[in-house]
């Protein structure tokens, strides 16, 4: 199968389990099993290819320009993580099935788990690190998501909130060592990037590189110091931590150290930080682990620290270390989902995955009693079991490996660490499932059905057969490591064998067995030692630092965003006059070469007016309805001046978005007192007048010298002028300019007025649901109310214009694409039309013979000027290119029909539709309880009483 | 004395823009002094009415017809905003 469509089938199928939701629990995990398993099966049919040794390739380009490209490719390394990814992905689907409760919402879990698997499979074939560094990120979004799944429980959500800070600010950091080794190898393709190993560490920029890259793996890969939000994200359901933090996300991070070996191994400065992180992750999870008492929080450390033994192995640097790495992934991951699978079940069974509250469980609940025992044992590193194999190869690289000048170091530690990591093995076997069965336990634990325990007894097959049988999992590895490897070394010859004779590391072995035990013998007294000892608390430190951050951000912002708009607005007029006066007095200013026209005295009457409306907005701006009335005055006399100046497109916009505005102002002055109280003290009052007077002047001077003067280089305007008719077939630029020459604007900015009017309706809707609701339904007026509701003179007027108004805004809209008009001033005639009808006849009458609801209007608008852009694909041009024809059907002239006037149509709907919305939102909030919904369109029936009767 | 039509024309022209202006201003007057909500309501109204003149008159005087759509927009939907704002004055809610 291609390996785009293994890449994609997970996030296309991600939409399958929601819409299936409603078809049963089955149908929704059964759906999602068979996305994963074509993938998985479309994955094996590669692997012949794989299997010789071939690096199967594929790729379209994407953004040449920045180097990225959809490039995939397939070997040894990405075979094995994507076979993990959707193997152990199939186990968890099923064991999901069954762990999930009725009450939680199925559909949306696999969706999310689909999401993450296309993401983590994404990951693992990347050719492009770029296109890699994207499915990184996506790989933390859907992690946040599934998280805080259960979005109930507070520690889910500060789980994954906590995951991805810290993941996020390691991709952040990769982002950069991605840039500078892409930089330095002079192409973002991996296969690119892997061939030039000398290159790349031989510049001045390896160092900053390789911490960057490295902080990211770390990040993902919980190592330490970024340990920390590994155990935190156990809050979320054990489906997810048995997935994402033990087989797959957290292994993402040394997938990407193990890819990058290549080039980044074999300096000094690898191996130190490298195998110290290791190092360090791997002890302190390992004794952190064994004083754990919540099953999750034991494995999710022990998780940690043994991601830290493989980061470790990896940084050595050998040819064998990268192979004991490759081989302890598969052998973690099996035995480590099969633990988490085991905590899951004795968690859903037992009600608790407290180790103090359980124990005896061996006779309650044999099947589960063996699937963990064996699993423990063989992290426990028990030989037969897989995890001696590449424990043992562990140690022995681990033998070898001089760190800081000293040989016994890495050894000693390697086996501290193993100590406690059997340790804690043993504790979990013993404490949970030996000694006496309880009677205290919160639910009566006994074996789940076969679905829950099939995917982890599946897991522990597999464990005791690479355990009892190596040889079969040699070849396989072996394949693996040569693409790790890639040209920097050889794949070593060793084989993998149970006993190799009397060598260090099976003493190192033994002694941690004896150890572990020794410890679990002792381990009363070195609990209580340990809780005795005061240790720092991540969550804590993490928390202080997040409020730290925060609070500096907002010492920062706060004095210039403190919600109040005359600070910013402020703050805006004096950077940009201060700026301005910078320009004025450093540049030039070249002589007038335009005269001053004379103004007439119309001209001189209109700008007084507006003059006068503005003075008397500034003296009475605090009573409201005046000021509204005033700024009457100012759109007309705007208006009128763009007759004046000769832009009747604008003029008619205006007049009518003036009408709609002073009815939505009105609107919500209804619930607003009349009177804007006094809040600020003179000084300031003062300060902001001083302000806006140097603004006013400002774009007065700037104003008066642009107009006197020729642009500097051509305006775009002489484009415009040039090819409206030629190239748009419209004669009236302005129209041409909004559907054709800038459509893709318009087209934004529909979708932008259709989200605020949702926006509008949902808030009031909101407002309508809550707790306002009984004080909007029971307000009184606040003033007597005069007059009739429904005046019998406005109901019939208004009938009787709106044909004619729709008629007006039929012939605006048809005219507009050669003289002044256009959908969106018929879009706002229309609309005025139907808000006649709500003011003159109710809201209750208007809105019963509303056939259409309003949200749909602007969908249809969004989508047929959407379509009309797509429709311009089918004839292989780009996004919205637009045509136009003419035709003439007798008996009519010849006319035009241009793909702009379709355009222009959704224009018109969603203007219409976000109009009417945000009004009738608003008006919604006005219902009042105590009025009854009139029967008649008008306060008087002006049928006659004696008039035949309907049923008669 | 003997006029061109045109000129008779013009003065007409002139004569009304000069009108129209003053009675515009006269409503400013109107809108400023009040005294109740009802004369500032009427007297925005006034106005709107008059910019229908003015335009009209400056078509007229430009010799295009570009303009009349604005004028007719505003002869058929200016009255909208003066009935809002009397609704809101008698009843408080314009739309119930």
């Amino acid at each position: 199968m291609s390996l785009f469509l293994i890449v994609a089938l997970p996030f296309v199928g991600s939409l399958l389990p929601g819409l299936m939701n409603s078809a049963g629990r089955n149908a929704c995990a059964g759906v999602t099993f068979m996305i994963t398993l074509t993938a998985l099966v479309g994955l094996l049919t590669n692997l012949p290819a794989v299997l010789a040794g071939e690096v199967v390739q594929t790729g379209v380009t994407w953004l040449p320009d920045l180097g990225l490209n959809v490039t995939l490719m397939l070997d040894g390394l990405g075979f094995f993580f994507a076979c993990l990814i959707l193997g152990i992905g199939l186990l968890i689907i099923t064991y999901g099935r069954f762990y999930l409760s009725r009450k939680d919402n199925m559909g949306e879990f696999f969706t999310y788990l689909l999401l993450f698997q296309g993401a983590m499979v994404g990951i693992v074939l990347s050719d492009n690190i770029l296109l890699l560094i994207v499915f990184w990120e996506l790989t933390s979004l859907s992690s946040f998501l599934l998280i805080g799944y259960w979005k109930h429980l507070p520690e889910g959500r500060q789980g994954a909130r906590m995951a991805l800070t810290v993941t996020g600010m390691g991709g952040l950091a990769l982002i950069g060592g991605a840039l500078i080794l892409g930089n330095i190898a002079g192409s973002y393709d991996l296969s690119v990037i892997l061939q030039n190993r000398e290159a790349i560490q031989a510049s001045p920029m390896y160092l900053p590189a390789l911490i960057l890259i490295l902080l990211g793996c770390f990040t993902k890969s919980a190592q330490f110091p970024f340990h920390f939000w590994l155990p935190h994200a156990m809050a979320a359901p054990t489906p997810v931590s048995a997935y994402l933090h033990s087989a797959t996300m957290v292994k993402a991070g040394i997938f990407l150290m193990a890819r990058l070996w290549p080039v980044l191994s074999g300096t000094p400065e690898w191996f130190v930080i490298v195998t110290t992180a290791g190092l360090i992750t791997m002890v302190l999870g390992a004794v952190i682990a064994l004083f754990k008492h919540d099953l999750k929080s034991l494995l999710a450390f022990s998780t940690v620290s043994h991601l830290g033994l493989i980061t470790m192995l990896l940084g050595t640097g050998t040819a064998f270390g990268a192979m004991a790495a490759m081989f302890h992934i598969l052998n973690h991951a099996t035995f480590k989902a099969a633990l988490f699978m085991s905590a899951g079940i004795i968690d859903h069974e037992a009600h608790t995955r407290d180790i103090r509250r359980l124990g005896g469980l061996r006779k309650l609940m044999p099947v589960t009693f063996v699937i963990a025992t064996l699993a423990a044992l063989s992290m426990a590193g028990i030989p037969f079991l897989n995890g001696f194999l590449s424990k043992e190869m562990m140690l022995e690289e681990a033998e070898r490996t001089v760190l800081f000048s000293s040989p016994y170091l890495v050894p000693a530690l390697a086996t501290f660490g193993s100590l406690f990591s059997a340790a804690y093995c043993f504790r979990l076997i013993g404490h949970t499932f030996f000694g006496p069965v309880r009677d205290d336990y919160p639910a009566t634990p006994h074996d789940p059905p076969v679905g829950m325990w099939g995917p982890p007894a599946l897991l522990v097959v597999i464990v005791v057969a690479i355990g009892v049988a190596p040889f079969l999992a040699e070849p396989f590895i072996k394949t693996v490591t040569a693409s790790v490897l890639g040209d920097a070394a050889e794949v070593p010859k060793n084989y993998f064998k149970i006993w190799h004779g009397f060598v260090p590391a099976l003493f190192m072995s033994i002694i941690a067995v004896v150890g572990g035990l020794i410890v679990m013998a002792i381990y009363k007294p070195l609990q209580a030692a340990w809780d005795a000892t005061p240790r720092p608390e991540a969550k804590t430190i993490f928390e202080a630092v997040i409020a730290s951050a925060v609070a500096l951000a907002k010492a920062l912002t706060h004095p210039l965003h403190n919600g109040a708009f005359t600070r910013y607005a402020a703050i805006f007029a004096i950077t940009v006059i201060a700026i301005s006066y910078h320009a004025w007095t450093t540049g030039t200013v070249g002589a007038p070469t335009r005269a001053v026209q004379p103004a007439g005295v119309v001209e001189i009457a209109g700008w007084a007016l507006l003059v006068t409306a503005t003075l008397g907005m500034v003296v009475l701006h605090r009573h409201r309805l005046l000021s509204l009335i005033l700024i009457g005055i100012v759109g007309l006399m705007v208006s009128v001046g763009f007759v004046v100046f000769s832009a009747p497109d604008l003029a008619m916009t205006q007049l009518t978005v003036e009408v709609v505005t002073i009815i939505l102002l009105l609107l919500a002055l209804n619930f607003l007192p009349n009177r804007t109280p006094v809040e600020s003290p003179v000084l300031m009052r003062m300060r902001d007048a001083g302000i806006a007077i140097v603004g006013g002047l400002a774009t007065f001077a700037l104003a008066f010298h642009y107009m006197l003067r020729d642009t500097v280089a051509p305006s775009i305007s002489e484009f415009h002028i040039a090819n409206s008719y030629k190239g748009g077939g419209g004669t009236n630029m302005v129209n041409v300019i909004l559907v054709d020459f800038r459509g893709f604007d318009t087209y934004g900015e529909i979708i932008v007025l259709g989200i605020a009017a949702l926006l509008i309706f949902a808030l009031t809707e909101a407002l309508l649901n809550g707790p306002v609701r009984a004080r909007l339904l029971n307000r009184l007026p606040d003033q007597p109310r005069a007059g009739d509701m429904h005046p019998m003179m406005m109901v019939v007027m208004t009938r009787v214009i709106m044909p004619l108004v729709m008629l007006v805004g039929f012939y605006i809209f048809l005219r507009g694409h050669n003289e002044p008009g256009g959908g969106f001033i018929a879009g706002l005639v229309v609309s005025i039309g139907f808000v006649m009808q709500y003011m003159a006849s109710g809201f209750a009458w208007t809105s019963s013979r509303l056939r259409y609801p309003y949200h749909g209007v602007i969908g249809a608008g969004v989508l047929v000027a959407g379509l009309t852009g797509i429709g311009s694909w089918f004839f292989a041009k780009p996004f919205l290119t637009s045509d136009f024809t003419y035709v003439r059907i007798p008996p009519f002239n010849e006319f035009e029909l241009a793909t702009a006037a379709l355009f222009d149509v959704g224009v018109f709907l969603a203007v219409v539709g976000a109009v009417m919305l945000s009004l009738e939102s608003f008006s919604r909030l006005a219902r009042r309880a105590h009025v009854e919904d009139p029967e008649h369109p008008m306060d008087i029936n002006p049928s006659r009483d004696d008039a035949p009767k309907a049923e008669a | 004395m003997s006029f061109a039509p045109a000129d008779l024309m013009n003065y007409a022209l002139m004569g009304a823009f000069a009108i129209t202006a003053l009675s515009q201003i006269m409503a400013v007057i109107r809108l400023w002094i009040g005294p109740s909500t009802a004369d500032r309501i009427l007297a925005l109204d006034t106005m709107v009415i008059n910019a229908i003149g003015l335009i009209v008159l400056l078509g007229i005087y430009q010799g295009t017809q570009i303009y009349f759509e604005a004028t007719l927009i505003i002869a058929m939907l200016g009255f909208v905003s003066t009935i809002a704002y009397a609704r809101f004055v008698l009843r408080g809610d314009i739309i119930e």
